[in-house]
């Protein structure tokens, strides 16, 4: 079990590797923090230890349960706010539909389908592991709304509300594709049972008494599989030729109206069994294509805007005390309590306290900012540190980020125009046979007569239905994108890993895509520090809630607290303690006297009473391996830097990338959108990869926008992708299988060819019979399908390792 | 050979019933999670359920020394 992995120890929680001397050993067993240990606690009184048989180490560190977030879902007491949330209630048993990101094993299942053991007042919890939501029923005078919402943040499961959550359709979608297989496949595998006696025997009683009846029965089966389940194809055909695009569709639908009609003429002249089974099996097959193409990571949401980032509800502060009030009901002058780690939802004046804004998701600034009593702060930041109070200058709707998204340049939608590889084949294609059709009628018109002439054109047609055609591309991208999810990039649909194959240029963010978000480290340079000064640094920095003051205080955490006589922080400037009589300072250049360096990057200066001894730089923390990908990908691509972010780091950026890439720092959001623009305008395809609000323009804009995501789980801005940040470093390897499956479709496209070629030699020839395309058509299907699935399974077979 | 008359007809009958179902299952959400029942179903029931530290303690008290 659980316990010694090599000489490092285990969570027994969440699996967490430790040092021996930092483990928390309860009941024999060794924790990681406090949080798991209290997760293993409430699960073990309860009786719910299996949870710990299913799984090994299943948790979620649950370092993050902090006793703090006590009020976090107060807002659920509000009537309003739960009656929004909430999709069944009779005043006594309600139901709740919740988003729990921490799902992911069948331990996670387990627990919280047994979550009435914990509380008597839940009476039911469902899990739906793909879209990582748990349907729970409770009893409303056992237990609240929020109740539910602690109970489940207390074992590590905590819900996701926010306002994006109050406005959703809770309707549950009908799969109709699965509807659309399932009818097609029963009218085939009838019709199939139907039309078998005619190949195995031509003449007879026996089949002159039941050929009709079987014809119209087999008639009636198709009629829902071509009025229903090929109704897409025809609607799109239709589109098409609105939009005077020749896609593939337009093949496919005239391919079905011709086997449809002419099975239909010869079941009313009684003059043979048509090729109903064709017909059918050829929209099965299409439909099945489709489905697998159609992958659907349903808890990722690729459309995500602002409303996804905002919380529910803030803390207004009355004269009556705390209110808690929905963020659409607040007004200019509104005084809101905003603590450590919410979101400020309009913007705002700081009535009370220091804020120190993150606002390294909305800009791309690194650091946080400090904002004194009195500044303002902008919608969008995340507040750091202590409480503050606000007073808000405008409402949601008029805040600096909502007006940014209102903007009609993040509105349009580019992809609906494109057109896929499919099409762009059966462009020619479609020309190709209908030349063919043309001159073959033409031809048996002039040696033979009119009607066989209609016949021939009716089978060049009904053969040349581009199925191995229309099934390679979606058998291909739906495997290349499946393969593409388990190794953590998950692409919006199969357009994208399209379009990525063509990519060549990249542009990169900084900030949060090429750095770790809120990591950083800290580097001291000058003179060695003794022992007593850092117990000093360390000490002075513990009063401080400055961001910088955190940082340095960690790096120093193993050193002993020596409590100063008189310590003082000094806004905008730094902290001043005295220690001994002896004056010690930690700030900015200017005030402890100190020469400032030449680059631009964060410095903080400690003075240790005689003298300035040394710097603390912080440098923002690069992922690993993001050197070696530029190398990899430099001779094959364009990269670019943009950020929001001041120069700083520039020097540091110039080492790990290619000499000569350009670079751009403090870049705002429309400027990052407008030079993508800039350089599609050049005639290049731009894959732009970022992770903040901040990119959303450019990711919008760009011909394919990859989102990088430390936890799949968060806000992640609208991207056609999304990558898991620590897979960034094989992105040249993604890039180059999507090129690679661009030419396994190529050659698939040959064999489905060498097919029709067989196929419209029998058709010109009038030697097409329902039974030579009855065996035509799935085999050429069966193996393109099947080449395209090897090839790519050969292709993404290294991925594995990737994951 | 009329018998072939009832014989079809019972077969599309039959063929026709499972359609509906499938319908019937697809409209109430039968598709809707593909994953989760795959795990649920092989939870034990709670009633005589051990786990294997239980079972573990048991063996180990139950050994004669």
């Amino acid at each position: 079990m659980a316990g010694e992995k090599g000489e490092k120890l285990v969570c027994y929680h969440c699996g967490l590797e430790m040092h021996p001397s930092e483990a928390i050993w309860h009941d024999g067993k060794p924790f990681c923090c406090n949080g798991c240990k209290t997760v293993y606690e409430i699960l073990h009184t309860h009786d719910l230890s299996r949870y710990y048989t299913l799984v090994e180490n299943p948790g979620i560190n649950a370092e993050s349960i902090s006793p703090s977030s006590g009020d976090k879902f107060a807002f659920l007491d509000k009537p309003e706010i739960a009656a929004k949330l909430l999709e069944f209630d009779d005043g006594q048993t309600r139901v709740v539909n919740l988003f729990v990101p921490a799902i992911h094993c069948a331990s996670c299942i387990w627990v919280l389908e047994h979550l009435e053991k914990l509380n008597p007042g839940i009476l039911h919890s469902e899990v739906n592991f793909n879209t990582k939501n748990v349907r729970i029923t409770f009893d409303s005078r056992k237990i609240t709304l929020r109740q539910v919402a602690e109970l489940l943040t207390s074992i590590a499961y905590e819900p996701q509300i926010n306002l994006d959550s109050l406005e959703k359709n809770k309707r549950r979608s009908e799969n109709r594709l699965i509807l659309q297989i399932g009818v097609a496949g029963f009218a085939f595998g009838n019709i199939m049972l139907l039309a078998l006696p005619h190949y195995i025997q031509k003449e007879g009683y026996w089949l002159e008494r039941f050929a009709p009846l079987f014809g119209w029965i087999m008639f009636g089966l198709s009629l829902p599989v071509v009025f229903y389940s090929a109704r897409e194809y025809f609607e799109s055909a239709l589109k098409g030729l609105k939009n005077r695009i020749v896609n593939v569709d337009i093949l496919i639908a005239l391919g079905i109206t011709v086997l449809f009609l002419r099975s239909f003429y010869e079941v009313i002249t009684g003059s043979g069994q048509g090729y109903f089974d064709s017909l059918t099996g050829l929209v099965f097959f299409l439909l099945i294509g489709k489905y697998f193409q159609q992958i659907t990571y349903r808890y990722l949401s690729f459309e995500r805007d602002y409303k996804s980032y905002f919380p529910v509800a803030v803390t207004k502060i009355t004269e009556r005390g705390e209110e808690i009030i929905e963020i659409k009901d607040i007004k200019p002058g509104d005084r809101l309590l905003i603590r450590n780690e919410e979101i400020i939802p309009v913007d705002g004046v700081v009535m009370k306290n220091t804020a120190f804004v993150d606002y390294s998701f909305v800009t791309g600034e690194s650091l946080p900012v400090e904002k004194t009593v009195g500044e303002k702060v902008l919608a969008g930041g995340k507040q750091t540190g202590n409480y503050i109070e606000i007073e808000a200058v405008s409402d949601v709707d008029n805040s600096y980020l909502t007006r940014l998204w209102s903007r009609e340049a993040f509105k349009k939608n580019r992809h609906k125009q494109l057109k896929n590889i499919t099409d762009k084949v059966s462009e020619y294609f479609t020309f190709v046979i209908l030349a063919i059709a043309l001159l073959a009628g033409v031809y048996w018109w002039w040696h033979k007569d009119f009607v066989t002439a209609v016949w021939i054109v009716a089978s060049v047609l009904i053969v040349a239905c581009p199925c191995a055609l229309a099934l390679a591309a979606p058998f291909a991208f739906g495997n290349v994108l499946r393969r593409f999810g388990h190794a953590q990039l998950y692409l919006k649909n199969e357009t994208v890993l399209e379009s990525m194959a063509g990519i060549d240029t990249l542009v990169f963010d900084k900030t949060g895509t090429l750095t770790v978000q809120e990591k950083f480290k800290v580097r001291y340079e000058g003179e060695a520090l003794t022992d007593r000064e850092k117990s000093i640094i360390k000490s002075i920095t513990k009063i401080s809630n400055h961001p910088l003051s955190r940082l340095i205080y960690k790096a120093y955490k193993q050193f002993p607290v020596i409590t100063p006589e008189h310590v003082q922080e000094v806004k905008g400037k730094g902290i001043l303690a005295y220690y001994e009589g002896k004056t010690f300072k930690l700030g900015s250049a200017t005030w402890t006297g100190a020469q400032k360096g030449s680059d631009s990057s964060t410095q903080v200066y400690f003075y240790n009473g005689k003298k300035v001894k040394g710097v603390f730089i912080f440098e923002a923390h690069y992922r690993e391996g993001v050197q070696a990908l530029f190398k990899r990908l430099q001779s094959r691509y364009k990269i670019y830097i943009v950020s929001g972010d001041n120069e700083g780091e520039r020097k540091k950026l110039e080492k790990i990338l290619p000499s000569g890439t350009e670079m751009h720092f403090n870049m705002s959001v429309h400027e990052k959108m407008d030079f993508t623009k800039k350089l599609q305008k050049q005639g290049l395809r731009v894959m732009m990869i970022g992770d903040g609000l901040n990119d959303a323009g450019a990711l919008k804009q760009s011909d394919v926008g990859i989102a990088v995501a430390e936890d799949t789980n968060v806000f992640t801005p609208a991207a056609d992708g999304i990558l898991k940040a620590h897979q960034l470093p094989y992105l040249d390897v993604f890039l180059k299988k999507s090129k690679q499956t661009l030419h396994v479709i190529y050659s698939a496209y040959v064999i489905a060819f060498a097919y029709n070629v067989i196929g419209l030699s029998f058709a010109v020839s009038n030697l097409l019979s329902p039974v030579i395309a009855a065996i035509l058509m799935p085999v050429s299907s069966i193996s393109v399908v099947v080449y395209v699935t090897v090839w790519t399974n050969i292709l993404t077979k290294k991925l594995k390792f990737l994951s | 050979m009329a018998a072939l008359y009832l014989t079809i007809f019972i077969s599309l009958i039959l063929a026709i019933i499972f359609l509906v179902l499938f319908y019937h299952s697809n409209k109430t959400g039968q598709y809707e999670d593909t994953y989760t029942p795959s795990v649920r179903m092989l939870f034990e029931d709670e009633a005589g359920y051990k786990s294997v530290e239980e079972k573990q303690r048991e063996s180990e008290e139950n050994t004669p020394k």
